[in-house]
């Protein structure tokens, strides 16, 4: 097993409140500093290793949450996720990239922050700047790369750090449609050499063909837990 | 990749490997993540005065033109010039340890909020911003000490072991003072940020609270004997009055006092600066669990 999930739940306060002073009025007129909303709520599966799931659900469901859980960005309010390996979120890439900074700095720093050491990105780097297909600008600043461009480097560093379980959020639909191909069949190869997967996309057909399982999550609750085509059938049922 | 994301392992027969995301050691994992330390505070460093024509000289101009407006307006209207000896070196050794201590207290205080991005996508050791800030800060402050050192020997200055000793322990009070603060301050910044304007005022505060402009005897004229220790326990004077006797001290003729039990209160500082960034990784840790939501 890979990931184990057992009765998560995650609840957001949401506060009324933002500074000292407002608390303390609040608290004195007797109105609530905060309300309280679950995202997820009691959610328990397992995934074994070398297994491709699919997150499902409607925005607003709770998928970002749990692949955030997974990687340790959240923390449980309560129940458990445990891992075993090396976990990587794409959860948005290109977050540790700097405007200011070249294409080959930023690789470096956002390499570092995915886990890399200094050797691992020196060896990888060359692979790195191949896919994503724009060595030409690799000492431009990145602020005046094109969105695409942007998105074709920080998804070529993030592919290629070393991992175990990688989780996708809403990424595949990065660059061209050549480049998301490429994309789309790196993640696959990563696949095939054993690596665990957990994928969220809208783009439902390509999800449920990349993955053999589909977990469908609405309100914070898993209603289906099966295979990728069926748990899409019941998406759309809905 | 390091393994370090995840330290706590969970125990149990078939439970082996398992560990339980975003559970990290704290100031441990950034000395595991030194590599990305470095390439944080090299990042700080380059994008901070980029797209400006004088670039790095900014860090020079800067306490050069404080030094000018305290030096003209204390040493030369209120005369400090003619009872402090040599003032100049002691205003400017005593003003690279508030700059040190502001610079590195206040960007690590902000340092959470300003990296909200990256916190909430990506799990990392989170100590790493106040931490690099914090060495950001000591990189600003050598060019000073550089300025500071070529003054004084200009000016006769032939330090003992000791009093370089006494400069080293200076600096390192600051930095850690400044570390813990940060930590203590930069996470309840994260919920609120009244920490930020808080610690601006203290910063107003710290200025004039050490005898950084002033010398120690005028205060020890006026003060109790027991407010006089409560004065001196401050790390922030002891680090000032340790760079005073390091710089200061040794380019006068001898004819200035030091303040007594200088290493007593050096000690005193390390401890109490120690104790603080215990406090402040504990606080911390206790808060960091609900950063990447709030932020
Ligand atoms: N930090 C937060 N504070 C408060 N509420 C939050 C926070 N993060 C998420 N939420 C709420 O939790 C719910 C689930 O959000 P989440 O991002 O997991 O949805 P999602 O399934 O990824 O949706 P989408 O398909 O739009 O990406 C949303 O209602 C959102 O408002
Ligand atoms: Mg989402």
């Amino acid at each position: 097993m890979a990931i184990i999930v057992t009765e998560l739940s995650k609840t957001f306060l949401l506060r009324h409140t933002h500074s000292l002073k407002e608390s303390v009025i609040a608290a004195v007129r007797r109105k609530p500093l905060s309300s309280s909303f679950n995202a997820l709520d009691e959610v328990s599966f397992t995934i074994n290793t070398g297994e491709s799931v699919a997150l499902l659900g409607f925005n607003g469901s709770g998928k970002s949450t749990l692949l955030k859980l997974i990687s340790g960005v959240l923390r449980p309010d309560r129940g458990e996720v445990l891992t075993r390996g090396r976990v990587a979120g794409l959860i948005e890439v290109g977050a540790g990239f700097h405007p200011d900074l070249s294409g080959r700095e930023n690789i470096y720093l956002n390499a570092a922050i995915l886990g890399m050491s200094q050797k691992e990105i020196d060896s990888r780097f060359d692979d790195i700047v191949e896919f994503s297909e724009i060595a030409k600008f690799i000492d431009t600043e990145v602020k005046h790369y094109s969105s695409g461009m942007f998105l074709r480097l920080a998804f070529s560093v993030a592919i290629h750090t070393e991992v175990d379980i990688l989780l996708v959020d809403e990424i595949l639909s990065v660059g061209d449609e050549p480049f998301q191909r490429k994309c789309l069949a790196k993640i696959r190869q990563l696949h095939a050499e054993g690596r665990t997967l957990v994928v969220v996309s809208h783009d439902l057909g390509m999800v449920a063909d990349l993955c053999d399982r589909g977990i469908l999550i609405d309100k914070g609750r898993v209603v289906f837990d099966g295979e990728s085509h069926e748990a899409v059938v019941r998406m759309r049922a809905q | 990749m390091k393994r370090t994301r995840v330290t706590q392992i969970v125990s149990g027969p078939d439970l082996d490997g398992f560990v339980r995301p975003g559970q990290g050691a704290g100031l441990i994992d950034v000395f595991r993540r030194r590599y990305l330390l470095s390439l944080l505070v090299r990042k700080e460093v380059q994008v901070r005065y980029r797209g400006s024509v004088l670039g790095w000289m900014w860090s020079y101009v800067k306490p050069i033109t404080q030094f000018l407006v305290f030096f003209v307006a204390l040493g030369v209207f209120l005369q400090l010039n003619g009872s402090i000896p040599n003032y100049p070196v002691y205003l400017f050794s005593g003003l690279v340890v508030i700059n040190l201590f502001s610079e590195a207290f206040s960007n690590g205080t902000k340092s959470l909020v300003d990296n909200a991005p990256l916190i909430k996508k990506i799990y990392l050791p989170r100590e790493l911003f106040p931490v690099s800030s914090t060495l950001v800060a000591f990189i600003n402050f050598l060019p000073q000490a550089i300025v500071l050192a070529v003054v004084c020997v200009f000016t006769g200055w032939a330090p003992n072991l000791v009093q370089v000793l006494g400069i080293v322990l200076g600096v390192l009070i600051v930095v850690l003072l400044a570390m813990g603060l940060s930590l203590f301050f930069g996470s309840i910044n994260v919920s609120f940020r009244d920490a930020q304007n808080f610690v601006e005022l203290i910063l107003l505060v710290a200025t004039w609270a050490s005898p950084v402009l002033y010398q120690w005897s005028m205060v020890d004229k006026i003060l109790p004997d027991w407010l006089m220790v409560i004065y001196q326990l401050n790390p922030v004077t002891a680090a000032v009055e340790l760079l005073h006797a390091g710089f200061w001290f040794p380019t006068t003729d001898a004819e200035v006092t030091m303040p007594p039990n200088l290493w007593f209160f050096g000690l005193c500082a390390l401890i109490t600066s120690s104790v603080l960034l215990v406090v402040g990784q504990l606080v911390f840790r206790r808060l960091e669990r609900r950063f990447a939501q709030d932020l």
